[in-house]
């Protein structure tokens, strides 16, 4: 049985999306359950498969047990596990918040939301890039229907242009794939680790590949070049679907760092290609994004750039190629990721109170509910990084790790100074919310237990991953070591023989 | 032959890149059908060109590389499957503005 756990976070959703779309006579309550109980299924399993990953050897699952690099392999190794429990935890309080009443809102929501799932999980598990490729186009069909779910001007106009842009980088992932496999002979990672660190190749050819891969993921990852895409997307997006759209640009930050640690790094004619440009975009990300959020007029926008802020601190790290580094970075992933959600999640529950101000930056009439305003008190500290919550603990973990590159005093300025501007920013918005109140009767909608208990479960994890800091720090730590010590992966996937991969060099 | 690949490529990429940029929706899915057209060729074209070769591997016989063919049609049938997507996208977007412009603006 403990073989195929690494199958297991994939095939779940499926299973009850299929389930769910033949049950579809039956009934919202019945696609509910479906939906909640799949969630679930998918937080044990993956809960389990973190602890077959923390082992001594990876999991790696042969998909119809035909071998790597010929077959098609899984490979949960400790950052992969962690983040499909991560997606797993988030998906079902994204998925809890939207029992509460979103999915009503159009047609065959539930299914979208599992086959979502499905393709984020696969993203993270899979050991080859074309089926990460293809992972990507599952995550990427069911985002673009979750996006226009509800309906709207605002979302046909975000989805249009959230579609062609996507379809335009899926274009530019093929071309990446097409030189690789026409410069090495493989898509398999391992495989691609393996000969890049022979010379028996295109060099030329091989660094465009790479650089058009990095290109790719730097696109999802919303790295400033491309990222005037998210912002707007992320706001017309409906609360809980923008809540799961979080993770989403963590898969692209996770696949550059998974790629340059396992194939890059070890090369020695790969290991420069994101040297010297990737940290000073990733810092420029972070200040344009901070200046959105200065100048944001509504509560979701300010939400959609707070996800760009924490993109961009992310990638100062994957340049840097140090376990260290990356283990700071991979903390600071989780507790972004989950404040994330939770602002996504709380602006709907504010707007909700507000009457026709809804979720825009100004006085409206009072909210009259202490414990909304409580928790957007705890979101705000842990999203701006003030102690005593995990916000805090990432960046501070994040800026010592780096405070010894060359790059060291830009990062800690930038970084430093971008959260000042969003402890401004926040206690603007907060005063704004919270204390000025225009003279109208109070709205009181009829907001539903699984809406509030989401709410409350993804801002108690800013608290909780304060508390169990330690654990959490050290498994990214683990993890990061793992990742940084590719010669395990690649034993793992090829097996210590490496018989297959003895073909002759391509022309 | 590989010029004459090499070259259709080319024009393909060039004339979907052309399209994509343009205001209106439906040359911009027009574009984005070119590109995907370049794409799938050059997909195919990185298992080398060859003739009259099976992609079966026989005792001493030619055969051509079959990853590349699986590949295109995997990736046939996704972009198949996204342009349509992307088409009703673009219908709504224009029921809903009156317009096909891909900044379309609220009826007046």
């Amino acid at each position: 049985m403990n073989a195929h756990a690494a199958i297991f976070p994939i095939l779940i959703p499926l299973a009850a999306a299929l389930l769910q779309l033949a049950g579809r006579h039956l009934g919202l309550s019945v696609q509910r359950g479906i939906g909640l109980f799949a969630a679930v299924l998918g937080i044990l399993s993956a809960a389990w498969l973190v602890q077959l990953a923390d082992g001594d050897s990876i999991p790696v699952y042969a998909l119809g047990d035909w071998a790597a690099p010929v077959g098609i392999v899984l490979v949960a190794d400790r950052l992969a596990a962690g983040m499909t429990l991560l997606t797993a935890l988030l998906a079902g309080a994204s998925l809890l918040y939207a029992s509460g009443g979103f999915d009503n809102r159009g047609r065959h929501f539930h299914p979208l939301f599992q086959l979502q799932i499905m393709g984020i999980q696969g993203a993270f598990l899979t050991g080859d890039l074309f089926n990460l490729f293809v992972f990507f186009e599952v995550m990427l069909l069911a985002s673009y229907t979750l996006l226009a779910h509800g309906g709207g001007l605002a979302r046909s106009r975000a989805s249009l242009s959230y579609v062609v842009l996507n379809l335009a980088g899926s274009a530019l992932f093929l071309i990446a794939l097409g030189l690789l496999y026409g410069t090495l002979g493989t898509l398999n990672l391992a495989d691609v680790a393996l000969r890049l660190q022979t010379a028996e190749h295109n060099i030329a050819l091989a660094r465009l590949a790479g650089a058009l891969l990095i290109a790719v993921f730097a696109l999802k990852a919303a790295l400033l070049p491309l990222s005037f895409w998210l912002p707007h997307t992320y706001a017309a997006a409906g609360a809980p679907v923008a809540a799961l759209f979080v993770i989403m640009t963590k898969v692209g930050i996770v696949a550059i760092l998974r790629v340059q640690a396992i194939a890059f790094a070890p090369s020695p004619t790969m290991a420069d290609l994101l040297t010297g440009w990737l940290t000073p975009l990733a810092l420029m990300t972070v200040l344009f994004a901070t200046l959105g959020a200065l100048v944001a007029t509504r509560l979701r926008y300010f939400a959609a750039w707070l996800v760009l802020i924490s993109a961009g601190t992310l990638l100062t790290a994957p340049a840097h190629a140090q376990a260290d580094i990356t283990a700071a970075a991979l903390y600071y992933l989780v507790q972004s990721t989950l404040v994330g959600a939770a602002f996504f999640l709380l602006t709907e529950l504010i707007s909700e109170r507000r009457g026709e101000v809804a979720d825009a930056i100004q006085p409206g009439p009072s909210l009259q509910s202490p414990w909304l305003a409580l928790g957007f008190f705890t979101a705000a500290i842990t999203a701006a990084g003030l102690p005593p919550f995990s916000g805090f603990l990432g960046k501070l973990m994040l800026l010592s790790a780096l405070r010894e590159t060359t790059a060291g005093a830009a990062i800690w300025v930038v970084l430093l100074s971008a959260g000042f501007l969003i402890i401004v920013t926040l206690s603007r918005i907060g005063s704004r919310l919270f204390w000025q109140h225009k003279e109208q009767p109070p709205v009181s909608p009829a907001t539903s237990w699984q809406s509030v208990l989401a709410v409350l479960l993804l801002i108690g994890a800013g608290p909780l991953l304060s508390i169990f800091a330690r654990p959490v720090a050290d498994y990214a730590t683990r993890a990061a070591t793992q990742l940084h010590a590719p010669g395990a992966y690649v034993d793992g996937v090829l097996g210590t023989s490496r018989h297959f991969t003895l073909r002759e060099a391509r022309p | 032959m590989e010029a004459v690949v090499a070259t259709a490529i080319g024009i393909l990429t060039a004339c979907g890149i052309f399209l994509m940029l343009r205001a209106r929706t439906f040359p911009v899915v027009l574009g984005l059908t070119l590109l995907s057209y370049a794409v799938n060729l050059f997909l195919f074209a990185s298992g080398r060109l060859m003739l009259d070769a099976p992609p079966l591997i026989r005792d001493g016989a030619r055969y051509t590389d079959p990853l590349p063919q699986a590949l295109v049609l995997t990736a046939i049938v996704i972009g198949f499957g996204m342009t349509a997507y992307l088409l009703m996208v673009a219908l709504r977007a224009m029921a809903e503005t009156g317009d096909d412009h891909v900044d379309g603006r609220e009826k007046s």
